[in-house]
């Protein structure tokens, strides 16, 4: 058996304690965990399962109108809360998307941001890989690449993230909740995870110890809930990663774009914010014309890191789709296939 | 250790009126949907020890190093089998004693052949232990570079192709047939390599007794099996049980035991304990046979009306560096399409993979999407209907024999498919129709056609003093209802109610029943207990009509006939006696005979024989994300006769789902310099989810088949996924307009090309 230690602590205090040591790993449900392990690609010394950790497995609403998820709600659980599903649509239509039904009914919300690329040679212990071993290479750069990033990526790194969950979230401002050895902290969700550069190894901002302890959905976010819409493009209708995605949340007034938040999946090592696409949203008539200004704002920036050129084509259209389809406004319950194309009536 | 694989049956099981054409629902679905059917790797005999086989991760080259220190150290390994250490073999297993025999890798060199090959088991008190002694080997190898996809080498013309095809057929004057054409389709289509991918993985429980052996291994072919395992282990078949009772799926890759299996037995033998040994589904890519890539360029010559002058056929299609199976793609086109003309050629690349074997229509399946796609492409350039061009060029003989069809009923499977898909009307230009939400709508179409084939089978039928009867017969029951049909055949020939009837199956200890294999179990299997059934009652027929103290006394054999656990004389259906009553007066316990079925070779060299169908498919497609999703399938199979419809229809839509499978989803991608299969599992090879699959209609159209064999069954185990595939590909050009020729249909290819 390939031994490691398990504890489970008691308190938030404790795990971080356990979890500061070096070879350390959180565990929480371990649907992305325990196949890594299995694949002998994570090999940690030391599994802290988080799992019992009191008091974070809460909906909270607060007083100042925000939304404060604890990091152990289940996905599924999330998606399902009527009142959450109701203010934060895209957010739910996207939970819903992603994996299946059993892996959602186990995965938590701590997880769901801190999984791993599915870049199948990070997977594949045979093969170099600059996130596994720094320094060793990209076999990914010249091999089987037609999924892998079109924004921000690197030499050294062109994975995606993989999540679903954290694209309309991060065009919601929404905030991590963060423990660690020196205390509390918070942080954007956008500045979480690190677009590759020199140090692909470094994924995300946390360092060693830091737990999420919750996720904060600021309360400007429910403003959206009326125009949100989460599109995925896969390569079948559930149970499979984005090929491509985009989460566009708009606030009209008066027949007029108030403010807009539009983020894309499956494009860059992190849930991909489109700041440009907003400014050339904001303030104008939701129009055709308009969106595919703003999607190509949106991919400006995007070269092909490999036979994925379509992708940066892809991607505008979903942008335009995205906007098209929350401008027409929110459908009053979470389509039967969420995220899919299908789910809407198609074209602009 | 003896095996009795009599199931109990459930009392909705009651036969109302005769077994054969009844739609009962599985004898074995009790136990299977409570937990209690036993597969393979479900039995854990005292004593068991966990074998885990370590794979390479180069796919051509040298082991060089395996730590077995650091594994022997690790807590609970018990051994490590090497090529160093290993118990001996009485037979070469890279000897090809016959074609049949693959060659294997049971560690008889540090020869690394393809990725994910076995170099070393390691075998431990707990699977854990195991799991980590292989981990520790950490293996050093010297690497050769791989040959990797279908221009890795020099093509070579293969000596045969399938099973014992010619790689080159040709029928007519191609030349003339190319010049009398006025249209001519020219088209290249590739197909993926695919792996089956059974949902229960190739396991094996072994337990060695002296020389006798005992194992727990799902199989479609213990009578194979038997053999290939006395010839390694030099001890006789007959020392051999294997017990088999259900498979979770084997789609062809149990035909024929693999190399991991009979690591197990050498695992077991060499630690002189019980062994397990269970495949990792990434393991599952590449020591099991997989279905080679393949490019196929196809010419199809017609007149100006539409009528075929010409088929050409060729297939390049990879093969092992060490072996020779290659997939018969080009032979789809033998049956299906009149034309005066028709050549289909093979040729074949090495590269470092696994063997290729038999993978759910192999041949048929990468055949005739490709076919069925370059049908359409002809039909559209001549400007007539899919289905017209089809019928326009219906075969009344097999065109490359001239053979007339033992039965062929494909004009109805046509008409009523059609008729129930609503096909009149369709436009015959592409992209001209959407729906109320606007996405792309397309229909398309495609015939389907899998040969009749027949193994070799036997059965061993007894009624005994109480009246009730007995069936064995070593059949497979690969998920697809053999415990069911086999059994409903069994009562009928035995003439006795559903509910009298003890059903043996499963257990390499009864008769032979051949391979579950080619869709021919049920034909061949069923001929054997028909003819066991027939002859133990003739055994009956014989002690009554014989006796004067019977009612039936002079009736003579072909006077009777036995219904409901009785025989009757035909002439006067009020005398009777039981089969009881027999035996008894007999002072017989039981009696019993033997019966086998095999194709018939005089029926076979006057007669072609095939199933056939119709698929009628819609797809939508999102006009600018290039998203497809099928809506609706069709298909209307005529298969000769029907044992059990609801076993039929779920092969048949099983089927279906793969040829919508093959059209859109599957593929195993390979790293086109390490050899490696980079999508070794369930998340990445994509085959449909239910969300996938549309709704679907089967029609059995009705086909009385005086031929094939003596129950006029032909197979419907793998035919859905012919016609299928094309059917949807062909509905992909119908909504867009565009002709994808990779498959699976890619959405980069589709939503660059919709402007
Ligand atoms: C077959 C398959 C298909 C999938 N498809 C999709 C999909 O389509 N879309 C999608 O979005 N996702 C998909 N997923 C991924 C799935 O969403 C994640 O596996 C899941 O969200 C992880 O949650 P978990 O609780 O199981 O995390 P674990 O596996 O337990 O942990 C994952 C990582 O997060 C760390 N971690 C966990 N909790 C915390 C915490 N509180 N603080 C700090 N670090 C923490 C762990 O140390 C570990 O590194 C799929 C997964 C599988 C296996
Ligand atoms: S793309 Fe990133 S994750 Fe994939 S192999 Fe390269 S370095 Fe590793």
């Amino acid at each position: 058996m390939m031994n490691f230690d398990y504890v489970r602590p008691a308190s938030v205090a404790d795990a971080i304690a356990a979890a500061s040591e070096k070879g350390a790993s959180y565990l929480a449900s371990g649907t992305n965990l325990l196949d890594l392990m299995k694949g002998g690609v994570s090999r940690p010394s030391r599994l802290v399962d988080v799992t019992r950790l009191p008091g974070l497995d809460r909906i909270e609403r607060l007083a100042d109108g925000s939304l404060r998820i604890g990091a152990l709600v289940r996905n599924a659980d999330l998606a399902h809360d009527a009142e959450f599903a109701r203010n934060y649509p895209a957010v739910a239509e996207a939970l819903l998307s992603g994996a299946s039904a059993q892996l959602r009914n186990a995965a938590t919300v701590g997880g769901n941001l801190m999984q791993r690329t599915r870049c199948a040679y990070f997977y594949d212990a045979g093969s170099a890989c600059n996130r596994r071993w720094p320094g060793a290479g990209c076999d990914a750069l010249k091999g089987e690449n037609r999924l892998h990033a079109v924004l921000g990526w690197s030499e050294g790194c062109i994975a995606t993230h993989p999540s679903d969950f954290c694209v309309p979230l991060v065009g919601l401002d929404a905030i991590v909740e963060i423990e660690g050895k020196g205390g509390r902290r918070e942080l954007p969700l956008e500045a979480l995870h690190r677009l590759p550069g020199e140090t692909p190894e470094r994924e995300t901002a946390l360092e060693r110890g830091d737990l999420i302890v919750a996720l904060r959905l600021p309360t400007e976010a429910k403003g959206f809930a009326r125009h949100a819409r989460y599109i995925k493009v896969r390569e079948r209708t559930s149970y499979a990663f984005a090929v491509v995605s985009a989460a566009a949340s708009l606030r009209i007034e008066d027949g007029r774009i108030r403010d807009a938040r539009l983020a894309l999946g499956g494009v860059a090592a992190k849930p991909w914010r489109a700041r440009e696409a907003e400014q050339v949203l904001a303030g104008a008539a939701p129009d055709a014309a308009v969106y595919r200004e703003a999607a190509r704002a949106a991919l400006s920036g995007a070269k092909p890191s490999g036979d994925n050129a379509f992708k940066i084509e892809l991607a505008q259209r979903i942008v335009v789709r995205a906007l098209t389809l929350a401008a027409r406004g929110t459908p009053d319950r979470i389509p039967a296939l969420p995220g899919s194309p299908f789910s809407s009536v198609a074209g602009a | 250790m003896t095996v009795e694989l009599s199931l109990t049956r459930d009392p909705a099981h009651i036969r109302h009126g005769s077994n054969i054409g009844q739609p009962m629902t599985r004898t074995d679905g009790v136990l299977k949907v409570t937990g209690k059917a036993r597969y393979a790797a479900d039995n854990h005999p005292a004593g068991m020890a966990y074998a885990v086989i370590a794979t390479s991760c180069i796919a051509r080259g040298r082991v060089t190093a395996l730590d077995v220190t650091a594994a022997k150290r690790h807590p609970g390994v018990i051994d490590v089998m090497t090529p160093a250490h290993k118990p001996e073999l009485a037979e070469d297993p890279d000897a090809k004693g016959n074609p049949f025999a693959f060659r294997m890798e049971l560690l008889q060199s540090d020869e690394v052949r393809y990725a994910n090959q076995a170099i070393a088991v390691v075998i431990a008190e707990t699977l854990e232990a195991a799991t980590e002694g292989a981990a520790l080997l950490s293996p050093r190898y010297q690497v050769e570079i791989a040959r990797v996809g279908l221009d890795a080498g020099e093509a070579y013309a293969p000596p045969v192709v399938g099973i014992g095809n010619p790689a080159e057929v040709r029928h007519g004057d191609i030349d003339a047939g190319m010049t009398a054409a006025t249209k001519l389709t020219d088209a290249t289509y590739q197909t993926p390599a695919q792996y089956h991918n059974a949902m229960e993985p190739h396991a094996m429980v072994a337990v060695w007794d002296g020389d006798r052996l005992f194992i727990d291994t799902p199989s479609q072919g213990m009578g194979f099996a038997q053999m290939r395992i006395a010839g390694l282990f030099g001890i006789p078949p007959a020392n051999i049980h294997i017990n088999s009772p259900f498979l979770g799926g084997g789609f062809g890759s149990k035909g024929l035991i693999s190399g991991p299996q009979v690591l197990g037995i050498m695992a077991a033998k060499l630690i002189g304990r019980p062994v397990k040994l269970v495949l990792r589904r990434s393991q599952m890519y590449g020591p099991v046979g997989h279905r080679p890539p393949t490019r196929q360029r196809i010419r199809i010559g017609t007149d100006d009306a539409g009528v075929i002058a010409v088929i050409n056929h060729e297939a390049r299609v990879t093969t092992s560096s060490f072996d020779d199976f290659y997939e018969p793609a080009a032979d789809a086109s033998h049956t299906l399409y009149a034309s005066p003309a028709i050549r289909t050629a093979h040729e074949a690349v090495r590269v470092d993979t696994g063997t290729p074997l038999f993978m759910r229509a192999p041949g048929e399946a990468t055949g005739s999407i490709v076919l069925e796609s370059a049908i359409d492409e002809a039909a559209f350039a001549c400007g007539i209907d899919p289905l017209e061009f089809r019928l326009k060029n219906y075969a009344e003989v097999e065109p490359t024999t001239g053979k007339p069809f033992s039965s062929k009923a494909l004009r109805q499977c046509y008409a009523r498919a059609a008729e129930r898909f609503g096909w009149a009307g369709r436009p015959l230009q592409p992209k001209q129709m959407r729906d109320e939400n606007g996405f792309l709508v397309g229909w398309g179409m495609g015939t389907a056609t899998f040969p009749a084939i027949m193994f070799q089978g036997n059965a061993r039928a007894v009624i005994r003093a109480d009246g009730k009867g007995v069936m064995e017969t070593g059949a497979h029951d690969m998920g697809q209802g053999a415990w069911t049909a086999l059994a409903q055949i069994s009562a009928d020939s035995l003439g006795v109610d559903f509910d009298q009837l003890t059903f043996r199956s499963g257990s390499s200890d009864l008769p032979d029943a051949g391979i579950a294999g080619g869709s021919g179990h049920t034909a061949t299997v069923g001929a054997a207990i028909h003819n066991a059934g027939a002859a133990v009652i003739a055994k009956l027929a014989e002690l009554a009509t014989t006796d004067e103290r019977s009612p039936l006394f002079g009736a003579g054999n072909a006077g009777v006939v036995a219904r409901g656990g009785r025989l009757h004389r035909r002439d006067d259906d009020a005398r009777s006696e039981s089969y009881a009553e027999i035996l008894a007066r007999a002072g017989l316990a039981e009696v019993d005979a033997t019966g086998s079925g095999a194709a018939d070779a005089a029926a076979q060299s006057q007669y072609a024989m095939h199933a056939h169908g119709a698929v009628f498919a819609e797809v939508k497609v999102d006009p600018e994300l290039g998203q497809i999703r099928a809506t609706r399938l069709v298909g209307a199979f005529a298969a000769g006769r029907i044992i059990n419809p609801l076993m039929v229809q779920s092969q048949l839509r099983g089927g279906m789902i793969w040829g919508l499978s093959f059209a859109l989803h599957e593929e195993a991608v390979m790293d086109h310099r390490s050899g490696r299969i980079l999508n070794a599992n369930l998340a990445e090879y994509h085959v449909p989810v239910n969300a996938d699959v549309p709704p679907m209609e089967v029609i059995t159209v009705d086909e009385h088949d005086p031929h094939v064999n003596p129950l006029g069954i032909k197979g419907v185990g793998e035919i859905g996924i012919t016609g299928s595939a094309g059917a949807v590909a062909n509905a992909v050009f119908h909504a867009t307009g565009i002709r994808v020729r990779n498959f699976p249909i890619k959405i980069e290819e589709v939503v660059m090309r919709l402007g």
